[in-house]
This record gives C-alpha cells, sequence and structure tokens, in this order.
C-alpha cells in the first residue's frame, strides 16, 4: 500500500513545480456525532511531491494541527477575602479553541523557529489569544497558562512530539484521537512542512464535525424552537412521573 | 456504556445518569425536597456545564416530584389548599427573585451570594430541625406526652382565617403567602425549588404534621420547579431533553420506592435524616469557601 502510493507520487511528480510541495489527505473529513459516539480516530497522511532529487543539510519535518470552532473564554482566579476563597479577577481570553492537537515529526523547539511559529501560530501558547486584560490584573499572563493547563488536564489540547512518522523524507503519516466531548463544527486541519526551522509548504483541510439523527433533532428543537422545547421538557417529566406511579401501582397489586 | 449529550456537549455514562436520578428520586419521595440542591451540584461533579446542569436538573425535580406527589394523593396526604396558598406566594416571591438574581449579576457577586446563601439557610435550617427531632425522639423513647407544636399567639389574631381541612389547621392565610413569597424568593436566588426550606418552615412556621408535609411540599415544587425549566429552556435553550429523560427515568423510579419508604419510617427518623442530609451539603460547600482549592482558577463561556 505505502510502495503502490509512492510509486503513484513518483507519476505525479513528473508535472513541475517548484522545490517541495505537500499532497494531503485524510481518511474522514466528516464526522459523525451519534448517540453513542465516543470519539474518533482520524488518519492524517500525505507525501512530499519533488522534482529534484532530496536536496542535503537539514532533515525534512512535518507538522499537523487539528483545532475546533474558537470561542471567547473567560478565565477567573479565586483569591481570599475576608476568610473565604472568591472569584475576584476575571480576564477573557478572546479566542481560545474548543479542541487543539500539535502532532510533530520531533520537538517543536527544535524544528520551529519563533518567527514561523508566530506567523503560523502553531504551538498551543501561540494559538491561544489574548488581547487585552483589565486594568487591575497585572499578571494576565498567568491566566492564559491556567486556561492551557485546565485544556491539557481535560484532554482538548495535546502536543504530541514525535507522533508523526515521517518515511524516506517523502511519506509521512499520523493518527489523531477526537475525544468524545466534541463540539460541532468545522475542524481546521494543517500540516506544515518544514526545513531548517522554516515553513517551506503548508496545506489545510477541513473535517466536518456534526450531530446527526437523534442528537441532531434534539439539539435542533432546542435552538430553534424553545418554547415547544420547554413545553416538550415538561410534557416528558409529567408522564414519566405519572407513569412510574401507574407502573408502581401496576407491580404492587 | 456512553450516550453523547447533544446540548451539554459531552459524553457521559449512562448508567451514572440513572443513579443520580434515582438517588435524588429516592431522596425526593422521602423527605418531599425536589432534591435541586443536591441534584445540581452532582451534575457539575460529572462534567456537565452549570446552565445546562440548573436548567435539566430542575426539570428531572419536576418529574420525580409528580410521581411523589401521586404516591402522596393514594394516602391522602396533600393538602391542595394550603399547597395552592403556598405558590401563589411562591410565584410571586420566584418573580421577585429573579429580579434579584439578576441584580446580583450585574454587580457581579452571584456565585458569593449563591453560596453563602447555601451554607447560611442549609446550616440553620438543618441545625434546627436536627435539634427538634432528636428531642422529639427522645420525648417519644421515654413514653412522654405526644409531641407539641409551637403555636404562635399572634398568628391565630390574623384575619382571613381559612380551614386548611387536610392539615386539621383553621389559620389566616397571610404565614403561609409569606412563607411562599420568602420560599420562592431565596429559591429563584439559589437556583432550586425550596423544598428544604418549605418542609421545615411548614412543621414549625404553620404547625403543620409532618405526614401532609412532604406530599404537600411537592405538590407546590412541581410548579415552581416546572416554571423555573420553562424559562431556562426559553431564555438560555438550556435544557438538554436527552440528559433530562435519562436522568427523570432514574428519577421516578427512586421517588416511588422513596415514598413507600417515608411511610414506613416514623417522622422523627426522617426529620433526622433529612437534617443531617442538609448538614453534610452545607458543610461540603462551607469547606469549599473556606480551604484553599487545589485550582484557583476556573474557565467559563462568555455569555453574550
Amino acid at each position: 500500500m505505502r510502495l503502490r502510493l509512492a510509486l503513484a507520487l513518483a507519476l505525479m511528480a513528473a508535472t513541475p513545480a517548484a522545490a517541495e510541495r505537500l499532497v494531503t489527505g485524510l481518511s474522514e473529513d466528516n464526522v459523525s456525532i451519534t448517540a453513542s459516539f465516543d470519539g474518533s480516530d482520524i488518519l492524517i497522511y500525505g507525501a512530499v511531491k519533488r522534482e529534484e532529487p532530496i536536496p542535503g543539510g537539514p532533515r525534512l519535518e512535518v507538522i499537523v494541527t487539528v483545532e475546533g470552532p474558537s470561542t471567547p473564554v473567560v478565565v477567573r482566579r479565586k483569591d481570599r477575602r475576608w476568610g473565604i476563597w472568591v472569584n475576584t479577577q476575571s480576564v477573557t481570553v478572546d479566542s481560545a479553541p474548543s479542541f487543539y492537537e500539535v502532532a510533530t515529526t520531533g520537538p517543536l523547539g527544535r524544528i520551529l523557529s519563533e518567527t514561523e511559529d508566530l506567523r503560523h501560530k502553531i504551538s498551543i501558547p501561540r494559538k491561544v489569544r489574548s488581547v487585552g486584560a483589565p486594568q487591575d490584573v497585572t499578571d494576565s499572563q498567568a491566566f492564559t497558562d491556567a486556561l492551557i493547563r485546565l485544556k491539557e488536564e481535560k484532554g482538548a489540547y495535546e502536543l504530541s512530539q514525535g507522533a508523526v512518522e515521517l518515511s524516506e523524507q517523502t511519506l509521512f503519516r499520523t493518527d489523531i484521537a477526537l475525544p468524545a466531548n466534541l463540539t460541532e463544527g468545522a475542524y481546521e486541519t494543517r500540516i506544515f512542512l518544514l526545513r531548517d526551522r522554516k515553513v517551506i509548504d503548508r496545506r489545510s483541510e477541513i473535517i466536518q464535525v456534526r450531530k446527526v439523527g437523534l442528537e441532531r433533532m434534539v439539539y435542533r428543537i432546542a435552538r430553534d424552537f424553545p418554547v415547544s422545547n420547554g413545553i416538550l421538557a415538561l410534557v416528558i417529566a409529567a408522564l414519566a412521573g405519572w407513569g412510574a406511579s401507574v407502573a408502581f401501582r401496576y407491580v404492587r397489586s | 456504556m456512553q450516550i453523547y449529550l447533544p446540548i451539554a456537549e459531552v459524553a457521559v455514562n449512562v448508567l451514572v445518569l440513572f443513579g443520580l436520578g434515582g438517588i435524588v428520586g429516592l431522596l425526593s419521595g422521602l423527605f418531599g425536597v425536589g432534591g435541586g440542591f443536591l441534584i445540581t451540584p452532582l451534575l457539575f461533579f460529572i462534567g456537565i456545564p452549570p446552565p445546562v446542569a440548573v436548567a435539566t436538573g430542575a426539570n428531572q425535580v419536576v418529574a420525580s416530584s409528580i410521581s411523589g406527589v401521586l404516591a402522596h394523593l393514594k394516602r391522602k396526604t396533600v393538602d391542595f389548599r394550603m399547597g395552592t396558598v403556598l405558590l401563589v406566594g411562591g410565584i410571586a416571591g420566584s418573580s421577585l427573585g429573579i429580579w434579584v438574581f439578576n441584580l446580583l449579576s450585574r454587580l457581579g457577586q452571584i456565585d458569593l451570594v449563591v453560596q453563602l446563601s447555601y451554607v447560611l439557610f442549609l446550616g440553620v435550617v438543618g441545625a434546627l430541625m436536627l435539634q427538634e427531632s432528636l428531642r422529639a425522639l427522645m420525648r417519644s423513647k421515654g413514653s412522654a406526652p405526644p409531641v407539641r407544636r409551637a403555636h404562635h399567639g399572634w398568628v391565630h389574631a390574623l384575619p382571613f382565617k381559612v380551614k386548611f381541612r387536610t392539615s386539621g389547621l383553621y389559620i389566616s392565610v397571610i404565614p403561609p403567602v409569606v412563607v411562599g413569597v420568602g420560599v420562592g424568593l431565596l429559591g429563584a436566588v439559589m437556583g432550586v425549588g425550596g423544598g428544604f426550606i418549605l418542609v421545615p418552615a411548614m412543621i414549625y412556621l404553620l404547625g403543620m404534621p409532618t405526614k401532609v408535609v412532604v406530599g404537600t411540599s411537592l405538590f407546590q415544587i412541581i410548579f415552581v420547579a416546572g416554571f423555573t425549566t420553562f424559562m431556562h429552556a426559553i431564555t438560555n435553550q438550556s435544557v438538554d431533553l436527552l440528559l433530562a429523560l435519562f436522568l427523570i427515568l432514574g428519577g421516578v423510579v427512586g421517588a416511588q420506592v422513596g415514598s413507600r419508604f417515608s411511610g414506613r419510617l416514623k417522622a422523627e427518623q426522617l426529620r433526622i435524616l433529612l437534617a443531617l442530609l442538609v448538614l453534610a451539603v452545607c458543610l461540603k460547600i462551607a469547606l469549599d469557601l473556606l480551604l484553599e482549592p487545589a485550582e484557583l482558577y476556573s474557565l467559563a463561556p462568555v455569555r453574550s
């Protein structure tokens, strides 16, 4: 399989192109959230297309990122006031992805330069954006760090160094595990090709994560018909309460 | 078996949901409390986002209360007239409470006020109830004269007297309405049905017999919790029907079992158990406030 792919790519490489370019693919570009959804593994693979022989010098490196929809998030901090712990300060982080996974061929600091990270926003701290903090907060960085730490503990953010396999400086693949607690939306997948700590090519693909079937129905009713949803919730509660009462009477008699 | 909840957007174990619903239902049938003060923190604990937990928890309270009331109805231990009077006060108090809630939210200290009122009310109610019921239990063991409820002279001097036949009371409607308003107000601010305040208030302030208190309290809670669910469904779209369904299925069964047990236990024992439960929750919240938390930071979505 791998050999056949290499062969096909070698043939494709016959078309003229500049330097080294990425050709990528996903095992799935649609993830359906059903009632029994408990996560999904996505294979992200590809190859480096080139005309000339593999150049010498520093090794080729690959970084793959997958990110969920971004939203603003409030980070609150507790402090001791009059003997009790209360939320005192808060910082709004303007944009934090609901999910962010970075997979690389090697240690991120070694294969990617600061400037390139800044430009492409690859590492987790660069991805989480915080513009301004309120006047009373002097250490806003601590809040952003806390957000990343909490998200990492929940498994929503992860940096997997060395998770991308690159063979013969041409073929690469990695598995990204999407957790069960997934938010609906378009998940952008970015693949970066690097040499000498610089990005020399990039590709982007979209994985659509959507609720289907019963999940979709329940979600749409709640969002589009809130009044009916409220009535429905109460009717279900009433029927269930009455049903249990009748059932128990029947069982006892 | 895991299930993905469409509104909460988390996957949780179905058996855990059944279990939680069942425990809360059991308490509801046993004590006549809706269980809002338990279900909401428990849902937070298994990772349900707070707005969804509050709204869906209220819906589960409706179901287990209905199930409980029907069981009490057969034993003729629901005072509808008293329940309705309390409810009228309750709805008024609840509307006032929502206004207070919004005011506190704007001031940015709602979390603290909610926690402090939990500690204060759960602590006072729990301690009073425990003390009184222990004393009552001692008395019944020592074959002393039957428990005499405190009848305040001034309560009987009030106008608009009504006969509450089921409760065996002939008192003015003013005290029940005031109790209803107070409970509705606290319930809306604290995000609970208010059963744990209502039950002792009915016993100690209105002098109702414990047997009638449970069914009547459940009757009132159905409507208060129903009102809360409906408001949340409309304003925040945070009622998760799938989550509600599993909690409810567990809850209604628990409520039936609970109300069977409540017929077998002595009133004093019932009150001691409820008092201990209320005190345990109070202690937990107080410790959260007093001890340095392991994690000082918390995340919340930005509300538009």
